[in-house]
C-alpha cells in the first residue's frame, strides 16, 4: 500500500513538474518570438510590461482570460467547445515519454525520473496524439460555420495528412540506427560525443523532419490554415478569449514539442557534444538545444514568405516523400551490408 | 482491475459503435466513431498490445476517419439525404454477418487454434518488446499473406490513380 502510495506521489509529482514547465516555457516562447521577430526587423518588441517587456506573456494571459467569451449564433456549440480542447491535450500529452535529462533526483527517499515514462514505443505514442491535434483544427473550423473558418480547417487537415508521412517516414532512418522506438534507448543509442549523433547519418531524414515539422505545427512559411491575407484568421477566425488562447497555446506546445522531439532523434538529446564539457548537466543541454531548433523556427518566419496553398501540396508529395522513402532504402541497404 | 478497464472499453465500444450508426448527423457519426477508436487501441494496451495500439490511432484516427470528416465537410451531407435508403441490403448483410458470428463464437475452439509459437502471450512480448514480436510474425511465420496484402493495397493504389487521372490520361492521348 505504501509502494503504491510512493509510486502515486513520484507520478503525479512528475507529471506536474513537466507541465508546469512546459506551459511556463510556452507563454514566454511568445515572448521569445516577439522579442526575436522584433530585432531582426529593427525594433525593439514589447518593451511596456516589467523589466524589458519581461511579464508581457503574464499580462496577455490575464487579458485573454478575462475577455469575454463569444459562441457564433449558428455555431454547433459542443463542437464548437470541444475542438480547442481536443487540440490542446495532444500537444501536451506528447511530452510525457520526452526524456529532459539522465540523472535521476532523490528527495525524501523517493526517486524521479526525469521522465514521466519510458514506453517501448515512444515515438509512435507522440506520432499518435500528433495526428489527433487535425481534429481539433478540423472541427472547430467546421463548428464556426463560417467560410473562412471552415477553408482553413480543410486546408489544415490536407497539410498535416500529408506532411504526416514524410515526417513518419523521416523518422523511420533513425530508429533503424538505434534499434529502438523508446526515446530513452534512442538518446542512450548516441553516447559518446557529437560524431555519433544521428543528424551525420540521417542528415537528409534531419532536413525532411525539419521540414515536415513546421508544415504540421502551421507555421510560416506553411501556415496557410491561418493565412491573414486570404482566409481572415483561418480555422480561429470565430473564436475568443480562452478558447482562443488553447489554440494558441497548442501552437506553441507543438514547437516545444516537435523541437524536443528533434532534438533526441538527431543532436543526441542530453548527450554533450564533447566528452569536455559533460560538467554542464544533461537537462542544460537538452533546453540548450531544444531552444537552437526554436530560435531556428522564428529565424524562418521572419525570413520566408508563405508558399502557395498547391506548391505546398505538390512539394509534399512529389519531393518529401520520394526523398524520405528513398533515405530509408539506402540506410536500410547499407546498415544491412555493415551490420550483417 | 484488468476486468474493470475492459467492461469500460468494450461498453464505451459498444455505445459508440451504435452511436456511429444512430446518428442523423455525419459528423456526430464520424466522432463516435473517433471515440470507439480509441477504446479500440485501449483494448490492445491491454493485451499488451502496444504497438498495435499506436497503429491502430495512426492510421485509423489519424488517417482515415480525418478523409472522411474531410469528405463529409466537403461534400456537406444534409441529416435525411443518402441515409435509410439501403434498408433491405442491410438487414440482409447484418443478418449474415450474425449468423457467422454466432457461428464462430459457438465453436469454442477459436483461441488454440493459433499456433502458441506466434501468439503474442504477455511474457514474450513483454521480454523482446512486442514491435519486434510483430515484426519477426510477419517477416517469418506470415510472410506470404504478409506478401500478398501489400500486393493487393498496391493493386489498389493503381487504381485510385487511374480513376483519379481519367482526365490526364485521356488529354495524353489526343496529343499524341
Amino acid at each position: 500500500m505504501i509502494e503504491m502510495a510512493q509510486y502515486l506521489i513520484v507520478v503525479l509529482v512528475t507529471i506536474g513538474i513537466v507541465m508546469v514547465t512546459v506551459l511556463l516555457h510556452v507563454a514566454y516562447l511568445t515572448y521569445f518570438e516577439r522579442k526575436i521577430l522584433g530585432w531582426m526587423q529593427d525594433r525593439m518588441g514589447p518593451m511596456e510590461v516589467g523589466y524589458h517587456g519581461l511579464l508581457q506573456p503574464i499580462a496577455d494571459g490575464l487579458k485573454l482570460f478575462f475577455k469575454e467569451d463569444i459562441v457564433p449564433a449558428q455555431a454547433n456549440k459542443v463542437i464548437f467547445t470541444l475542438a480547442p480542447i481536443l487540440v490542446l491535450v495532444p500537444a501536451l500529452i506528447g511530452f510525457a515519454v520526452i526524456p529532459f535529462g539522465r540523472d535521476t533526483i532523490q528527495i525524501f527517499g523517493l526517486t524521479f525520473r526525469p521522465y514521466v515514462t519510458d514506453i517501448n514505443i515512444g515515438i509512435l505514442y507522440i506520432l499518435a496524439f500528433a495526428s489527433i491535434g487535425a481534429y481539433g483544427v478540423l472541427l472547430g473550423g467546421w463548428a464556426s460555420n463560417n467560410k473562412y473558418s471552415l477553408l482553413g480547417g480543410l486546408r489544415s487537415a490536407a497539410q498535416v495528412i500529408s506532411y504526416e508521412l514524410s515526417l513518419g517516414l523521416s523518422i523511420v532512418g533513425v530508429l533503424l540506427l538505434a534499434g529502438s522506438l523508446s526515446l530513452v534507448k534512442i538518446t542512450e543509442a548516441q553516447g559518446g560525443g557529437m560524431f555519433h549523433w544521428f543528424i551525420i547519418p540521417q542528415f537528409v531524414a534531419f532536413v525532411i523532419y525539419l521540414i515536415s515539422a513546421i508544415a504540421e505545427t502551421n507555421r510560416l512559411p506553411f501556415d496557410l490554415p491561418e493565412a491573414e491575407s486570404e482566409l481572415v484568421a483561418g480555422f480561429f477566425t470565430e473564436y475568443s478569449g480562452m478558447r482562443f488562447a488553447f489554440f494558441f497555446l497548442a501552437e506553441y506546445a507543438n514547437m516545444i514539442l516537435v523541437s524536443c522531439i528533434a532534438t533526441i532523434l538527431f543532436l543526441g538529446g542530453w548527450h554533450a557534444p564533447f566528452e569536455a564539457l559533460s560538467f554542464i548537466p544533461p537537462i542544460l543541454w537538452f533546453v540548450g538545444k531544444v531552444y537552437l531548433f526554436l530560435f531556428f523556427y522564428i529565424w524562418i518566419r521572419g525570413t520566408l514568405p508563405r508558399l502557395r496553398y498547391d506548391q505546398l501540396m505538390m512539394f509534399g508529395w512529389k519531393v518529401m516523400i520520394p526523398l524520405a522513402l528513398a533515405n530509408i532504402l539506402v540506410t536500410s541497404v547499407v546498415l544491412y551490408f555493415v551490420k550483417g | 482491475m484488468t476486468l474493470i478497464l475492459f467492461s469500460y472499453f468494450a461498453a464505451v465500444i459498444v455505445a459508440t459503435a451504435i452511436g456511429v450508426i444512430a446518428s442523423r448527423k455525419p459528423v456526430n457519426s464520424a466522432l463516435a466513431l473517433l471515440v470507439m477508436f480509441f477504446h479500440v487501441a485501449g483494448l490492445f494496451v491491454l493485451l499488451d498490445a502496444e504497438f498495435i495500439a499506436a497503429v491502430q490511432i495512426i492510421v485509423y484516427a489519424g488517417a482515415i476517419l480525418v478523409l472522411y470528416l474531410f469528405v463529409v465537410m466537403l461534400l456537406n451531407v444534409r441529416a435525411e439525404e443518402g441515409y435509410h435508403r439501403q434498408f433491405v441490403v442491410g438487414l440482409v448483410v447484418g443478418l449474415a454477418i450474425l449468423i457467422e458470428a454466432v457461428l464462430i463464437l459457438s465453436r469454442s475452439g477459436f483461441a488454440d487454434r493459433f499456433p502458441p509459437t506466434v501468439s503474442l502471450a504477455p511474457s514474450a512480448a513483454a521480454i523482446q518488446g512486442n514491435t519486434e514480436a510483430i515484426g519477426r510474425a510477419l517477416y517469418t511465420t506470415y510472410l506470404f499473406p504478409f506478401e500478398v496484402a501489400s500486393l493487393i493495397l498496391l493493386v489498389a493504389m493503381i487504381g485510385a490513380i487511374i480513376l483519379a487521372k481519367k482526365g490526364i490520361f485521356g488529354k495524353e492521348e489526343r496529343r499524341k
